[in-house]
């Protein structure tokens, strides 16, 4: 895969910037859609693989604009019903294409609290840009106005500027609120409700913020300072943030409100235990959920050898079990501890993993190998109990499952060996259990999800929860809709 | 908060600390830990039992062995220094009841971990009875406590320079032969010793409890490093332990991945104080 420097591509977007601002007429839609789609510049796969620094490097302003130019401002705007906030996505880009970024990214900020993230991890390739007329026209969803690049552009400008005005917090009600948990679901409580002159503190089991934004997505996809900035802003509105405090343990949920006088809480806590598939060998040494192996790389910074106190297990061959973004995650982090070979061996094809489209090419394009139609069935070890390979199987494309997807089927009698050193699970995650085990009358589903009404209501009055904890493992802009809707709820209850 | 109060050396590497914590005082029970981290950046998280807490001070007490780098640089603290993280308290309590008679078996550091489990049941008003093991005399620690809890106190070193010269099976066996036997025995320290603990009770039917260690990172059951084998089944010993029938955990691959990182450790700091000890016992064993 050919590497365009980022110099190229700014070059490019200068000129065609300057011919489109030499005419007159306003653009018609043909000329619009002749614009081609900016390339996000990136680092060099070369480079980057042996740092953690961020790969997409971000837009030039000329490229911010020329892709905004691309929209059509379509009437009915069916990118906004892709989007789960809602954001009047033609609405900025207009802004975005005249030059008023400032502007752009204050229409953003009416919907989404955290623009600088989800611009970056959005799926937006099945969410806004899916719906995108452009892309519709030109036949492919690669070709959609790149909705997200624009909005982390803008995202970035505007903090980066110093003119990110604080929002204004109306007068002290003496109502108080707890925050349980400090990813986006919660971040976004806190926000919201705080805006209304209650007094909110949130608790973070770990002792950074962040929820998965610090320990799970990496550097190279989210620098851990723009979450540090979103944090700031809360510690800036007032909002009191109280680390290494475990709710159910350091304190019961109960307690909060029958002694310590919260008028309302809202359980953000994610999801929780790493799924394992049950085969054998999976307890050998060198076999990690992807949530161990991520937290100790981001949260623990175990990449930094020599500096961090916190071990990681370095190995030449490794596999990374799953298609999705935890593990390409992984799979990218482990290039970037060393490892000489990493596999990604995944049941279906490409076309079903879940993974953003862009983590998938960008794990290609640093070498990682895929494996599609194929599964682990055991993982074999050495005499010191350490993996040494594992045994695979070829499956095939079935009939459709439930889900719509046509459902993988193992081939019988297909069974190979794989040689590697360690092995990366990354099919998933179940619930939490910590909250729910510990409060009386808290309802949940069979899984152990939280269950809430379409207030974000759970089963005990004044008690209400929203992102992963309710969803399953979802997304980042979905935990900050379900954080949005249950902040309304408390604010009107709180009146 | 987690301010230190008081500071005292058990032995030549083992300390006792008094720290300042009120929310973990007042809510722990015996049986549960804390992590501590001394550096929110490069720091790593290390999981201490709560060998004592005093609600109406708000203060706990732990105790530890410096065994690496974490372990030291705590030791190396003093009274009115801070640690700066302070998680807990986590995992399930010990189930506390009366059960009659039980013998609790404590090696080394796990002499810690067991004291607020003897007080407990000395409390629910069981019998009990202590079994203490070390190296040698100078690495016996809490032997007053201990003895003032206690109905009946055996204390053995391997090299017989204090109490019986014998591993602590050897009592234990001896408890077990008793009629009536014992109803419950709990046995904390490292794991060969508590996988040859459970080995010397099995035959007896003798339901026996241990206390893993495994490696750490939340504590909070999201990353599943802690895992192990009990029973056939995949435990996390975090949010489902630590403690666990000894009869049914797999201690062969608990003390492997307990070795997981070994060759990666930095020898200077992360030197394996722990393995020395079990190949030590390893070898007094077989
Ligand atoms: C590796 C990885 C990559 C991902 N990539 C993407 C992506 O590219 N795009 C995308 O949209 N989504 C992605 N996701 C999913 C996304 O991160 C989650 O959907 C989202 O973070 C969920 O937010 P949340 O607010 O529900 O909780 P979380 O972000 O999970 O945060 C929950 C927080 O609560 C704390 N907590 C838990 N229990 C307690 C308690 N009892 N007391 C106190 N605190 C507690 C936890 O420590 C944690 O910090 C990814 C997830 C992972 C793991
Ligand atoms: C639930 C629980 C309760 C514990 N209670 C006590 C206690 O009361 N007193 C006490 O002295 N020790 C206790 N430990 C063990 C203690 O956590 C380790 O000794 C400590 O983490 C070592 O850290 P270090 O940086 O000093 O050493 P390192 O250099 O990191 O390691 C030294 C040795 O300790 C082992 N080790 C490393 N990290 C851990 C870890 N997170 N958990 C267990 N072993 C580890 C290594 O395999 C190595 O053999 C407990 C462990 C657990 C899981
Ligand atoms: S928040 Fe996500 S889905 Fe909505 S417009 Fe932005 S990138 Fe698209
Ligand atoms: S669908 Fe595409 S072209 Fe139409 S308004 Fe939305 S972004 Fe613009
Ligand atoms: S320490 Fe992470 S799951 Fe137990």
């Amino acid at each position: 895969m050919s590497h365009i420097t980022p110099e190229a591509l700014a070059e490019a977007a200068h000129r065609e910037l300057d011919a489109i601002l030499k005419k007159t007429a306003p653009l018609t839609p043909k000329e619009r859609i002749a614009i081609p789609v900016q390339d996000m510049p990136t680092q060099d796969p070369e480079v980057r693989r042996k740092n953690v620094q961020e790969v997409a490097l971000g837009y030039t302003p000329e490229q911010a604009r020329l892709e905004s130019m691309r929209c059509l401002q379509c009437r009915n705007a069916p990118c906004v019903q892709g989007c789960p906030v809602r954001i009047d996505i033609p609405g900025f880009l207009k802004a975005a294409a005249a030059g008023d970024f400032l502007g752009a990214c204050a229409v953003i900020k009416k919907n989404s609290l955290l623009p600088a993230v989800c611009g970056r991890v959005c799926p937006q390739e099945v969410q806004c840009q899916e719906h995108c007329t452009v892309g519709k026209s030109l036949k492919s969803v690669d070709k959609a106005v790149s909705i997200g690049r624009v909005e982390r552009y803008v995202a970035d400008l505007e903090r980066d500027s110093g003119k990110a005005v604080s929002p204004v917090i109306k007068p002290a009600t003496g109502k108080k609120v707890a925050v349980i948990g400090s990813g986006p679901a919660s971040v976004t409580v806190a926000a919201d409700v705080r805006r209304e002159g209650h007094q909110v503190v949130m608790f973070e089991a770990f002792h950074k913020p962040g929820g998965v934004l610090v320990y799970g997505i990496p550097e190279f996809r989210l620098p851990k300072a723009i979450v540090q900035k979103e944090i700031d802003a809360l510690l800036a509105m007032g909002v009191e943030i109280k680390t290494n405090f475990v709710i159910g343990r350091t304190r019961k949920l109960k307690a909060l409100i029958e002694e310590d006088g919260f008028d309302a809480v809202f359980i953000g806590t994610g999801a929780g235990l790493p799924k394992f598939m049950n085969i054998e060998g999976e307890n050998l040494v060198g076999v990690f959920a992807a949530n161990e192996y991520l937290t100790r790389a981001n949260l623990m910074k175990a990449y930094d050898f020599g500096r961090a106190d916190t071990p990681i297990y370095r190995a030449g061959r490794v596999a990374i079990l799953g298609g999705g973004n935890v593990a390409m995650d992984a799979a990218r982090t482990a290039v970037r501890l060393g490892a000489a070979e990493v596999h990604v061996i995944y049941r279906r094809t490409e076309v079903e993993m879940p993974a953003r489209v862009e983590e998938i090419a960008h794990a290609k394009e640093e070498g990682v190998i895929f494996h599609l139609l194929e599964n682990v069935s055991r993982v074999m070890g050495d005499e010191n109990g350490c993996v040494k390979a594992v045994e695979c199987l070829r499956y095939e494309l079935g009939e459709p499952d439930a889900s719509g997807r046509r459902r993988p089927v193992e081939i019988k009698g297909s069974e190979f060996i794989r040689d590697v050193e360690a092995v990366i699970v990354a099919i998933g995650n179940d619930s939490n259990p910590l909250i729910p085990r510990t409060t009386e009358g808290l309802k949940t589903t069979k899984w152990g999800n939280i269950i809430v009404d379409e207030t974000g209501k759970t089963s005990i009055d004044g008690v209400y929860a929203g992102g992963d904890i309710v969803l399953g493992a979802a997304t980042v802009i979905l935990a900050m809709g379900e954080g949005r809707r249950a902040a309304a709820s408390i604010n009107e209850r709180l009146k | 908060m987690n301010r230190i109060l008081a500071k005292t050396q058990l032995s030549d590497d083992v300390y006792m600390m008094r720290l300042d914590a009120p929310h973990i005082a007042r809510e722990r029970l015996p049986g549960q830990f804390v992590i501590l981290q001394l550096d929110n950046d490069y720091g790593e998280r290390i999981p201490l039992t709560i060998a004592d807490a005093d609600p109406a001070e708000g203060s706990l007490t732990i105790i530890f062995q410096a065994v690496g780098k974490t372990t030291h640089n705590l030791a190396d603290k003093a009274v009115g220094e801070s640690v700066v993280s302070v998680l807990g308290p986590l995992g399930q309590p010990t189930h506390i009841e009366k059960f009659g008679t039980v013998v609790c078996v404590g090696g080394g550091i796990g002499v810690a971990p067991l004291h607020p489990i003897v007080k407990g049941m000395k409390q629910a008003g069981n019998r009990v009875i202590v079994i203490v093991g070390a190296r040698n005399r100078k690495l016996v620690i809490l032997e007053e406590q201990m003895r003032a809890l206690a109905d009946e106190f055996i204390v053995c070193t391997d090299d017989g320079s204090y109490g019986r010269k014998a591993l602590v099976t050897e009592p234990l066996k001896e408890v077990c032969a008793r009629i009536p036997k014992p109803e419950l025995a709990v046995a904390i320290g490292p794991p060969v010793m508590m996988k040859f603990c459970a080995e010397a009770t099995r035959p007896f039917g003798v339901h026996t409890l241990v206390s893993l260690n495994t490696i750490m990172i939340d504590g909070t059951g999201m990353c599943g490093g802690c895992r192990v084998t009990v029973g056939g089944q995949t435990k996390f010993v975090c949010v489902d332990g630590p403690e666990f029938d000894g009869h049914k955990v797999d201690f062969d691959n608990m003390m492997q991945r307990l070795k997981a990182y070994r060759k990666h450790e930095d020898t200077a700091h992360h030197q394996c104080h722990l393995d020395a000890e079990i190949q030590a016992k390893e070898r007094s064993l077989s």
